[in-house]
């Protein structure tokens, strides 16, 4: 690792950073035909004319592709322009059969489905507001095998399920002034589309990708010369890749030297950017209006309906948490990041209506179960109704805090509810005082030493006793009770 | 409008043509007649007109979002040139 390549500069130069998000869509078909959009199916099983490219098929725009697209837009504060149309992108390369992609260009004319936006959101204790300068839809493309030998490519296999899926594209202004503050921005942005329900948002999978622009320049002047960085596949990566290149940079810059202009390559494993060995052309994607497609001209009523339809956005949340719930803002935010969490919280704390408890458990055991078995939440076997009634038996009394982890696990791992593990196991919190009074009487006569102590005034000495009962009752005593039990048979 | 070679080879290249010399010099020669014919149209004033992408009266053609069959997979890739292991098989695409 490069010396505070992750830090935010203090030498004389600026870092700037624009990204380039593609999103998929969450929609059942194509973009321009009714192929499914499923993924993992065989290779080139969900393929038709149209996202084949055969001689005579015509493409059909999805509704809910551009639905999707509005709602993106309208909750990036977008400009939706009343008039939009689709432009060929012309390129050779086998991922698309046609021999190019429809996409939207920014023409002053045929404009994308819209512009000039803005995400704000709070970074580093301030509040940062990143503009965006486009949100246009397009269509995916398929995906290539290279099969290789020694090294070498022999030949490259083409599947085009993938072909036609419906893409948003997000391009952002260079206003990105750190690596760490880029991975907010597009967690924050992630967030936001999970909470559009118009991507799952999983970078691992590819439904959301992120290409960034990246230059340096002195304090004050022009923008230097970029290079853009590709094939980040997480968060992480992105911030990684982006500090590589930002240290790259800097010393090339330092040096007296000047950037290349190209795109480059992250390389996971070897955590570095890596330039491409393809010639760098200046690309002439010939764009044209796409005559197979004629124009959408935006109904005000369609736009209205979906404003008006669009869900609580993280930040509301977020705020709401904190005001209603009062949750700290940290516990706030984290549970709100994560869509799926909050519903289930808010469904819980309906059934359970101790927030902070609720949240609590959330953040703690159950997020900690699924960190260390490498789920998600969704796949979690856990109910809002399950967590609630494992809470109400533990306000009850009936399982201690401990016993409730040790439920909770096996919840978890099993989907069982807790009051059939608790019968099960026969874990129920002991509370018959005459049961407890003889395990206390055995536990002070096997440790005299302790007693002793405690009676000579060592106040330490009752934990280490309260400790043995509850080894004894395998935790299932309840701990306040043990304490008043022995301190009245010691001080007796 | 002339064209010169120049012009000539990159559109030979962007469509992926190989020209002879002498093809080479007859498509600047027609190319050159085609541009200028068509040069005619700036002659109007079209100063306050909208650029025209499509000329038929059509807006907002659009489908729902429904899943339709698609092709079987055997009568797809028996159309291509080669195939392997139910993906369409291409020449390399890098140049090593």
């Amino acid at each position: 690792m490069r010396e505070n390549a992750t830090t935010k500069v203090q030498d004389e130069f600026e870092i700037v950073i624009g990204l380039e998000i593609h999103v998929q869509l969450l929609t059942a078909s194509k973009m321009f035909c009714g192929c499914s959009t499923r993924f993992g199916a065989p290779p080139n099983t969900q393929v038709c004319p149209v996202c084949l490219g055969l001689p005579g098929s015509l493409p059909v725009i999805n509704r809910k592709a551009v639905e999707l697209g509005l709602r993106t837009a309208l909750a990036l504060n977008c400009t939706i322009h009343p008039q939009s149309q689709f432009h060929r992108k012309n390129y050779y390369y086998p991922d698309l059969p046609k021999n190019y992609q429809i996409s939207q260009y920014q023409y002053k004319d045929h404009p994308p489905l819209a512009s000039d936006g803005h995400l704000t959101f709070e970074f580093d204790g301030q509040a940062r507001t990143v503009r965006i300068r486009r949100v246009h839809l397009e269509e995916d493309t398929g995906k290539l095998v290279h099969v290789e030998r020694d090294g070498t490519v022999l030949y490259s296999l083409v599947d085009y399920n993938r072909s036609g899926v419906p893409l948003m594209e997000i391009v952002t202004e260079p206003d990105l002034r750190s690596p760490e503050e880029a991975r907010e921005f597009l967690s924050r942005l992630r967030t936001l589309l999970q909470y559009l329900e118009v991507s799952s948002g999983r970078m691992e999978e590819g439904t959301l990708r992120c290409d960034a622009n990246v230059s340096l320049r002195r304090r004050g002047e022009p923008l230097g010369i970029r290079t853009e960085v590709k094939n980040m596949n997480s968060l992480r990566a992105v911030e990684k890749a982006l500090s590589f290149e930002v240290a790259r940079q800097r010393e090339i810059l330092q040096a007296g030297g000047e950037v290349v202009q190209e795109t480059r390559h992250w390389d996971e494993r070897r955590e570095v950017t890596f330039g491409s060995r393809e010639k760098e052309e200046a690309q002439d994607y010939r764009y044209f209006p796409e005559p197979d497609l004629v124009p959408m001209v935006l109904d005000p009523a369609w736009i209205e309906e979906i404003r008006r339809t669009l869900p609580e956005l993280p930040e509301e949340r977020r705020r709401r948490y904190v005001e209603q719930y009062a949750l700290s803002p940290h516990d706030a935010a984290l549970l709100v990041e994560n869509k799926a969490m909050a519903d289930f919280f808010e469904a819980t704390i309906k059934l359970f209506p101790q927030p902070k408890t609720v949240c609590n458990w959330l953040l703690g055991d159950v997020t900690g179960y699924a960190n260390t078995h490498g789920m998600e939440f969704t796949d979690l076997p856990l109910t809002p109704e399950k967590l609630a009634e494992m809470l109400k038996l533990m306000e009850d009394g009936t399982i201690s805090i401990r016993l409730a982890k040790e439920i909770l696990e096996e919840m978890l791992a099993t989907g069982k509810d807790a009051s059939s593990i608790v019968a099960e196991k026969g874990l129920v919190q002991i509370r018959d005082e005459d049961a407890l009074r003889a395990i206390v009487e055995e536990v002070i006569a096997e440790n005299p030493n302790p007693v002793r102590d405690y009676r000579a005034g060592k106040e330490k000495a009752l934990t280490f006793l309260v400790g043995q009962v509850m080894r004894k009752t395998s935790g299932r005593a309840n701990p306040d009770l043990v304490n008043r039990l022995l301190k009245e048979r010691l001080h007796g | 409008m002339a064209i010169d070679d120049h012009t000539v080879e990159y559109v030979a290249k962007l469509s992926r043509l190989e020209l002879t010399r002498e093809e080479r010099e007859l498509f600047r020669e027609q190319l050159s007649r085609i541009l200028e014919y068509f040069s005619k149209l700036n002659e109007l004033d079209t100063t306050g007109i909208p650029p025209t992408s499509h000329v038929i009266p059509m807006r907002n053609v659009f489908r729902e979002d429904v899943v339709t069959p698609s092709l079987e997979r055997e009568v797809v890739l028996d159309e291509a040139p080669d195939q392997e292991e139910g993906y369409f098989k291409v020449p390399r695409v890098f140049e090593e």
